[in-house]
């Protein structure tokens, strides 16, 4: 029972991008014994920078389904223009980008001049990393739709492993925003640690990302990252969580080495000596 | 003229190119499209002259018609329907209004409701002679890139439309950039800058728009991004070097051209360039 308790699966989100999502789980996945990790944020996944991953295993994933039009049958009735939602058709052709794979066209068409075929939205990797965590990311082809259902994919993938090979930690670097892909990050999650800074667009896209988790009932806790660059705002955030019962697990200062361990594209931890380091690392211990 | 300022990673300084853009220009209406996390009013602190909730159509099933027959479910390319025995379940999330479930429906027992997903604000910014336009996505919705095609919809032909877009490179990233006359792609002196800055060239040349680069948080101990643009013939049109002071100010909601006035003239110039190589376009496609 006591063993079943420590295993986790931690997803780390911030609602506003750039504030420091990568950085932390690279960190985690360093202090985590006998871990899964997956980068989620599939259209721009760069965790597997810092983590330098063995690829084990390419695959393909195929998305949704896209129409296309076969312009020796067509007949031009235009119908297909008429019923699209999408504003996908034009001139009797379908815009790839704008297609959303509906199939409505194909199916209207009285002159069976559409074609309606799955397509590959974008590849995944299984790997390795250097401490023997299994680490797995995506990365979508640009311009795709379906990230959530990427994210869903590769989520099924890593929690599968996380089962069967009784690992303990399960962790998840989530993609910025609220929407689909976020949504798909969240299944399954017993935690979430949200990092945001203390900047007024900070604040506000925390509150939105709040409402979002508690929405499915997930435990939530909050890391202020670069919290002296306003501490003000660091405060008005505090007072924020406080007012909402949510705790906040930690502050990681604004350090200039935290870029410079980037630049090298090296994990905080390698500057140990680093007031970032020191303090995510008592942050992982509040875990 | 539409300009969207687009970045594959977030938290690059979209909305504070795009802000200060739309202030150092005359008569720019700016448009934020990052409709899951939308920041620009912080900065722009605009009067809002209008509100309106924008809705999609969704299916309702009409229980004293329906014979459960499961075609609606089998032609859901979305999985958003299942049919039981005696009761039909949707996934309003999943759902893309597609229409195609009522329109083949054999027994006409699907009706479609509107339903709002997000709203879009309009004002202007009283000190200067600055429209503004937000879509702000409800919490708990899937699908921006619709709000998106929405809020673009607002954009005012004879003026300059400045758009700041969401992060990424996935479908809400391709709403906000696809067919617009120009784009900024926002990026920083780091690996994950580089990275996410490659994925997303290839999005944009993909949409055939033209674009160049912003480097912000510059830092010359960074030159691979350099080299890249180079090697890319992207034209690098502004660096902006790291200062913690232009941190603070943001933190703040401060634009920067009210703090630092001579900003205001760099902006100019950017916008002048831009224009000049979109008239160029123009003149060759002889519009």
């Amino acid at each position: 029972m006591e063993n079943e308790r420590t295993k986790k699966q931690l997803v780390i989100l911030s609602g506003k991008g750039g504030t420091g999502k990568t950085t932390l789980a690279a960190a985690f996945s360093r202090l985590a014994d006998n871990s899964v990790i997956t980068d989620c944020d599939v259209d721009a996944a760069d965790l597997f920078i810092l983590l330098k991953p063995e690829i084990k295993e390419e695959m393909q994933f195929y998305g949704g389904k896209k129409a296309a039009i076969n312009k020796d049958v067509c007949t031009q009735c235009g119908l297909c223009e008429q019923v699209c939602r999408f504003d996908a058709i034009k001139e009797f052709a379908i815009d790839d980008i704008l297609c959303e794979g509906c199939g409505f066209c194909f199916r209207v068409c009285p002159a069976n001049a559409i074609e309606f075929n799955k397509v590959i939205a974008g590849n995944y990797y299984d790997c390795r990393i250097t401490n023997g965590a299994e680490f797995l990311y995506a990365i979508l082809l640009p311009g795709e739709g379906n990230s959530g259902k990427l994210v869903t994919e590769l989520k099924k993938k890593a929690s599968d492993y996380f089962v069967q090979n009784k690992k303990e930690w399960f962790i998840v670097d989530g993609p910025p925003g609220i929407g689909c892909p976020v949504n798909a990050s969240l299944s399954g999650a017993d935690s979430v640690v949200l990092i945001t800074e203390p900047t007024l667009s900070g604040l506000h896209d925390l509150k939105r990302i709040i409402k979002l988790i508690q929405s499915f009932k997930i435990q939530v806790s909050v890391v202020i990252n670069k919290y002296d660059l306003n501490e003000e705002i660091a405060a008005e955030i505090e007072t924020f969580l406080k007012v909402e019962y949510i705790s906040l697990i930690g502050k990681i200062s604004f350090d200039e080495k935290v870029v410079f361990a980037l630049q090298q594209e090296k994990s905080i931890l390698d500057i140990p000596e680093s007031k970032a380091a020191k303090e995510i690392i008592t942050i992982w211990k509040s875990l | 003229m539409i300009i969207s300022i687009a970045s594959g990673k977030g938290g690059t300084g979209k909305t504070t190119i795009a802000v200060n853009l739309a202030l150092s220009v005359q008569h720019s209406v700016y448009i934020d499209c990052d409709v899951e996390e939308p920041n620009g009013h912080i900065l722009l602190k605009p009067v809002i002259s209008s509100q309106q909730y924008i809705t999609k159509k969704l299916p309702k099933i009409n229980s004293e018609r329906c014979t459960f027959c499961g075609k609606c479910s089998e032609l859901c390319e979305f999985n958003a329907i299942i049919v039981l025995k005696s009761d039909v379940m949707i996934f309003y999330d999943l759902c893309h209004g597609c229409g195609v479930c009522s329109y083949f429906c054999p027994e006409h027992a699907i009706q479609e409701i509107e339903r709002s997903f997000g709203e879009i604000r309009k004002g202007y910014i009283e000190s200067e002679s600055v429209d503004f336009v937000d879509g702000t996505l409800n919490v708990g919705e899937m699908h921006g890139a619709q709000l998106i095609k929405q809020v673009r919809k607002e954009a005012l032909p004879d003026r300059i439309n400045i758009i700041d877009a969401p992060p990424g490179t996935s479908c809400s990233m391709v709403a906000a950039v696809k067919d617009t006359d120009y784009c900024i792609l926002v990026t920083e002196s780091t690996p994950f800058g580089l990275n996410d800055l490659k994925l997303a060239v290839h999005v944009v040349r993909l949409l055939g728009v033209h674009f160049g680069v912003i480097i912000n948080k510059y830092d010359d101990n960074y030159p691979a991004l350099d080299n890249y643009c180079l090697s890319e013939q992207i034209p690098i049109l502004l660096k902006i070097p790291f200062d913690r002071k232009i941190a603070e100010y943001y933190s703040q909601g401060m634009p920067l051209v009210y703090v630092m006035p001579q900003l205001k003239e760099s902006f100019r110039q950017l916008f002048e360039q831009i224009q000049s190589v979109v008239q160029k376009k123009e003149m060759i496609l002889g519009k």
